[in-house]
């Protein structure tokens, strides 16, 4: 059950920030970049599909479809800072770069599980992940060393979005057991790395590190921000509407 | 002289390259029709992009998207293969947006159920496709590779379309409602999609004797309608024209009347979707201006550093 669980964790957070990454497809600043943000949200719709397949198999019951479509908000576990808007562009590169970075850290660790499928999906994960980084770094770079305007709404969306960080460091009593038992990470333990890669990128990028304040919680536990529920809403529709459908 | 080394070098099916000799009304055309083409390709992500955020299935969402995605990449080379002909893409996003140069105006029609991403992938795709095998043998290089390119890409998008309509024609009785619909939508302005007929088209004479077209409108429109009968029947669905019928004589399908006031109304800017497609692209060009501007800027940054 916490092995479920933990699966269901790793999918949806792809599979919602997926969804949100989706949503710049024909709205992207440049063709370039809209082929490049399409991209990244065909890798975490596969890498969110190979999850929910091994999730599927867990549970013996829900096919990957209908665990996608068929969950309501509190049964979703995703990380919140994935249900976030797409806001401006600093905002959609900001919430990348920190949730990559974060993916980065998590993968190469889980890619160590004694769990084979695990860490076989893992594997599979950090070769894309390595890419969705450095296209985030790479746009930290360009926008807080670009021009005053740019730099000011790349500092803003590091305001907004430092208050969903804490959560990827949170460990409950699912983590602790599966960390225990050698199938899941220690979270807790890749903050030191975590804020070494972010602060790099910041100063870099001659940005400031927000000030720690408050930190959301509740995604593990099913809580989510009120984002949520309208992006489920979307996507779930179809399958919600013609229940007896096959599509 | 030079005109007449051009035509001899396009009588013997010689491609012309960016680097020749070519007559100005040549290169004029081209960008027109080139441009057009990308303009297609770019504008038409969103009559399928309306679907991706909704698409029913895991696998539906990805193909989806990737298909959409594979637009974006046909403009790209489009617009490319027209920057060969000395002006940019800023220039020609420019004419797109003051109404100068036009788009495939089946774009202007909307999406209104997941049907709809059947019906577009397998008739606008697969119309676009007809043409765009017909132009592979263009005489100007860079459009011809371009062409070859992406039909490759296309015959995946054709098949795809009709996998979903084949998938809804055979289920619920609601969802083979909506895949009629969607085919009673769809049927006329994608045959439409070939423009005007032959006897009413003025450009066609140069385009034909230059050889930047190489089949007349009205002949691709028919092996585009004779493929399609058939696989309208094995999925049990009813092309909406009364008067198509199987001609032994000719040895093909003869259909209804166009209606070519509604075709003409919605090129010049009457169709139930002109203003939102045109806005769409505007707003998103507007709200990127400011990260292109933070990219340039960051490379002019490091050009200093670096010199
Ligand atoms: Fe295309
Ligand atoms: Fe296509």
């Amino acid at each position: 059950m916490s092995l479920l669980n933990y699966t269901l964790r790793i999918a949806d957070s792809s599979l919602i920030l997926a969804q949100r990454i989706s949503g710049w497809c024909s709205k992207g600043p440049t063709l370039e970049e809209d082929i490049a943000l399409s991209n990244i949200a065909l890798d975490l719709f596969g890498q969110a599909n190979g999850f929910l397949e091994y999730a599927s198999k867990l549970d013996g019951n829900k096919t990957p479809d209908q665990l996608a479509f068929n969950r309501n908000e509190r049964e979703f576990f995703n990380l919140q800072i994935t249900e976030q808007e797409n806001g401006n562009f600093a905002d959609t590169i900001v919430r990348q770069f920190f949730f990559s970075t974060y993916s980065f850290l998590f993968y190469t660790e889980l890619s160590k599980s004694t769990d084979e499928t695990l860490a076989a999906l893992s594997v599979k994960s950090l070769k894309e992940v390595k890419y969705h980084l450095q296209h985030s770094k790479s746009w930290m770079l360009r926008l807080g060393d670009g021009t005053e305007e740019s730099k000011q709404k790349t500092q803003d969306a590091l305001q907004y979005f430092w208050q969903f960080t804490g959560e990827l460091f949170e460990m409950d009593e699912v983590d602790i057991e599966m960390s225990k038992s050698g199938i899941g990470v220690g979270n807790s333990e890749l903050k030191t790395n975590w804020d070494k890669m972010v602060n790099e990128v910041i100063n870099q990028s001659t940005l400031e590190r927000p000030v720690d304040a408050y930190m959301q919680t509740g995604s593990k536990k099913g809580l989510h921000t009120e984002c949520l529920g309208h992006l489920l809403s979307e996507m779930q529709y179809l399958p919600r509407a013609y229940p007896n459908a096959k599509w | 002289m030079n005109e007449q080394k051009f035509q001899e070098k396009i009588d013997l099916e010689r491609k012309i390259e960016p680097k020749d000799w070519m007559p100005e009304e040549y290169r004029s055309h081209l960008i027109r029709q080139i441009s057009q083409h990308a303009h297609s390709e770019i504008i038409g992500m969103q009559p399928e992009g309306n679907w991706i955020s909704r698409a029913p299935s895991l696998r539906a969402k990805m193909i989806l998207l990737a298909k959409v995605q594979d637009e974006a990449g046909h403009g790209l080379y489009l617009y490319s293969a027209c920057e060969t002909l000395g002006i940019s893409r800023e220039e020609l996003v420019q004419q797109l947006h003051d109404g100068k140069a036009k788009y495939s105006s089946i774009f202007n029609y909307p999406t209104l159920s997941w049907a709809d991403m059947g019906a577009v992938g397998w008739l606008v795709d697969g119309a676009a496709i007809v043409n765009q095998v017909s132009l592979q043998r263009t005489s100007y290089g860079p459009y011809s590779r371009g062409m070859v390119k992406i039909c490759k890409e296309e015959s995946f998008h054709q098949r795809q379309g009709y996998e979903i309509m084949a998938e809804m024609a055979k289920g619920t009785p609601e969802q083979k409602e909506m895949a009629q619909d969607a085919l009673n939508r769809f049927w006329w302005p994608s045959i439409m999609m070939f423009g005007p007929q032959d006897s009413d088209s003025p450009r066609t004479g140069n385009a034909m004797k230059w050889k930047i077209k190489r089949q007349f409108n009205d002949e691709l429109r028919q092996k585009f309608i004779d493929q399609t009968v058939g696989q309208v029947k094995v999925i049990g669905l009813e092309i909406p024209d009364p008067d198509l019928k199987w001609n032994e004589e000719r040895g093909h399908y003869d259909f209804g009347k166009m209606n070519w006031d509604e075709f003409w109304s919605v090129v010049n800017g009457n169709g139930p979707c002109n203003i939102q497609r045109l806005d769409h692209h505007k707003k998103a060009h507007s709200e990127g201006e400011w990260v292109r501007k933070a990219a340039r800027s960051y490379s002019n940054k490091q050009e200093i550093i670096n010199a």
